[in-house]
């Protein structure tokens, strides 16, 4: 029941050859396994979106995800998020007002604003709003991320 | 998280406040509050007996006299803020109290709690070292001056007998012109300083040092005159090199150990911070009353 | 040894006579308890966090560290004072308010008494000066960054129509 499995996981463009137990989550293995720490694990059971990531083109929580459910799919991490030196824009909004404190959220807030305005870069106020309430955020009170996630959506838009 | 039980005492004169502590026993006098408050509401102190000296008549003032700044004792510590002959004839002692605490402690706060409270790492006992300043205490049998090289006789123990009250602090004026810095090392704006250094600078008609004074503050259970630098810097030019060099000195001075620093890192941040106040010293030389 | 004495006080433009006290009290509890203004609140009764700053006379002070007995004949603004009225909030609350200066608000009474003094001293303060300004007083929740937008767009409101406190 224990034995391993030889997968491969493509993270931000690279492949990751990896041995895994059936039972590791997606998050496990991002993390340990393949060493992007980024993605951070807040509850491990589906709450808090501390792990949001995205895979092919849908954010998802990878704390409930198998590593071996991700097998032949895009995956996207926060380490991916920067274009080399640049920041992305949402990144750069984050910082500007203020959008974090201790930053433990910060990565899956992240990869969730930066799917839903890849996805619909029009999206009004009040939906983008409830997008963002499927994560947790201890530090901020969250008007801030709001506000960054809007000012970020202003300048994606304008691009 | 609130003060014992005492009783409360609240004199209008200096006569009558002496005669209470004369009288009573396990005594406290109350000045500003930002430290004696503390320690009340936490019970590390159990007095019988408060005695409030803020009623207290004629122990606040600033005065300049004979070549030095008067200042009574209950002079809180936002009036020598902004005070005008404090900032131009004492601007040691005007930087220094920029760096105590904040707004609000400095409202209340006065001078001679301060120096009567004498943490070693408080910039008003270390900018009263640095200029030699002379204490006045009021005590059953007149009054007495005690030099501020002797008012610390140990941690935190000021030379005041228990009868005593000190009314007054004499802080000599140094002559137009001459350089002055306070500096301090501390984790956040405000703290009592790791270490700090005050340095003040005579120069002669030559441009040559005549006359120095390096006081490193929070090495150990009071400040320290750092004489060797000061003895170094008579005669000399001003200059970087002098100053790096005659600072090495100070890393031989004695420090603690606490949860704040190790003496080695104090002894280090001696060194360092004493350099940079003399060299900021020595860029304020011959620039009378410039604000900074 | 429960000494008590009496004393008064004006408290936000109320006069209050002849009010008992343990001469032990400390002035934020007599405000709170006594008077029943407990917009005034305690953080550490230690002098350190500023949860508890009202004026005094006008200057900002630490009332953890006062006793009631001390501020006998003296005025005392506490937060709330601060707004005109019940239904009007000062520009520095509605300033607060805008640029989410607060989130639990337990340091916030002690941060407006603190600016009200600091914004009528310093009408056109820099960002430094506001750090500097607030450094007597710890927020656990905001990272400050929000109070120091606040403060600074509290000075333009002032400095565009001014407010008595």
């Amino acid at each position: 029941m224990s034995e391993k499995l030889d997968i491969t996981l493509n993270i931000n463009g690279r492949d990751y050859p990896i041995r895994v137990e059936a039972r590791k989550t997606l998050v496990d293995a991002i993390r340990d396994e393949c060493g992007q720490t980024g993605t951070h694990i807040g509850c491990e059971h589906g709450v808090c979106g501390a792990c949001t990531i995205i895979l092919d083109d849908e954010a998802v929580r990878s704390c409930l995800m198998f590593a071996v459910q991700a097998v032949g799919k895009r995956i996207r991490t926060i380490e991916g998020l920067a274009d080399g030196d640049n920041l992305h824009p949402l990144q750069r909004a984050f910082m500007e007002h203020h959008g974090l404190q201790c930053g433990f959220c910060t990565p899956g807030f992240l990869m969730l604003a930066t799917n839903v305005l890849e996805k619909r870069p029009d999206i009004d106020d009040e939906e983008l709003i409830d997008v963002l309430a499927s994560n947790l955020c201890r530090c901020t009170g969250y008007q801030n991320i709001i506000k960054a996630v809007r000012a970020a959506a202003q300048e994606m838009r304008g691009k | 998280m609130k003060p014992p039980p005492f009783h409360y005492h609240d004199p209008r004169t200096v006569a009558d406040a002496v005669s209470l502590l004369a009288r009573l026993d396990n005594a406290k006098l109350l000045a500003g509050g930002q430290s004696l408050m503390p320690m009340l509401n936490m019970r590390f102190v159990l007095p019988d007996h408060v005695i409030d000296l803020n009623r207290v008549d004629g122990l606040s003032y600033i005065r300049e006299r004979e070549g030095a700044l008067e200042i009574g004792a209950m002079t809180r510590q936002r009036e020598l803020e902004f005070s005008d002959v404090v900032r131009t004839r004492c601007p040691l002692m005007h930087e220094a109290i920029l760096q105590v605490g904040h707004r609000q402690t400095r409202n209340r706060g006065t001078i001679g709690g301060s120096l009567c409270h004498l943490d070693p790492a408080a910039e008003l006992v270390s900018g009263a070292a640095a200029l030699d300043a002379t204490v006045t205490v009021a005590g059953p049998n007149g009054t007495r001056e005690i030099a501020f090289a002797d008012f610390p006789v140990a941690y935190m123990t000021p030379a005041i007998e228990p009868q005593e009250i000190l009314t007054a602090v004499r802080l000599p004026i140094w002559p137009q012109g001459h350089g002055y810095a306070f500096i301090e090392f501390s984790r956040r704006h405000g703290d009592f300083a790791i270490v700090s250094a005050a340095a003040l600078l005579e120069p002669d008609a030559g441009g040559k040092i005549a006359r120095a004074s390096v006081t490193l503050g929070g090495m150990g259970q009071g400040p320290v005159r750092g004489r060797e630098v000061e003895q170094g810097l008579l005669g000399q030019a001003p200059g970087d090199d002098l100053f790096r060099e005659l600072c090495e000195s100070c890393r031989a001075i004695e420090a603690v150990d606490d949860i704040h620093a190790s003496a080695g890192y104090r002894q280090h941040l001696a060194a360092v911070l004493a350099r940079r106040a003399l060299t900021k010293a020595a860029s304020r030389l011959g620039a009378a009353g410039r604000p900074h | 040894m429960a000494d008590k004495r009496t004393i008064s006080v004006t408290v936000n433009g109320t006069h209050y006579d002849n009010k008992e006290v343990e001469v032990r009290l400390t002035l934020a509890d007599f405000i709170r308890h006594h008077l029943g203004l407990t917009g005034t609140h305690l953080g550490c009764e230690h002098g350190v966090c500023g949860a508890c700053t009202i004026l005094l006379d006008g200057l900002s002070a630490r009332s953890c560290l006062m006793l009631a007995v001390q501020a006998d004949g003296h005025e005392i603004l506490t937060v709330e004072g601060i707004a005109p009225s019940v239904d009007k909030l000062h520009p520095l609350q509605e300033a607060f308010r805008d640029n989410h200066g607060l989130q639990c608000g337990f340091c916030t009474p002690g941060m407006l008494t603190t600016l009200i003094e600091f914004l009528r001293d310093n009408p056109d303060p820099t960002e430094e000066e506001v750090r500097i300004a607030i450094s007597g007083n710890l927020c656990r929740c905001t990272g400050y960054q929000g109070i120091v937008d606040a403060v600074l767009d509290a000075a333009k409101r002032l400095q565009a129509a001014p407010a008595r406190v």
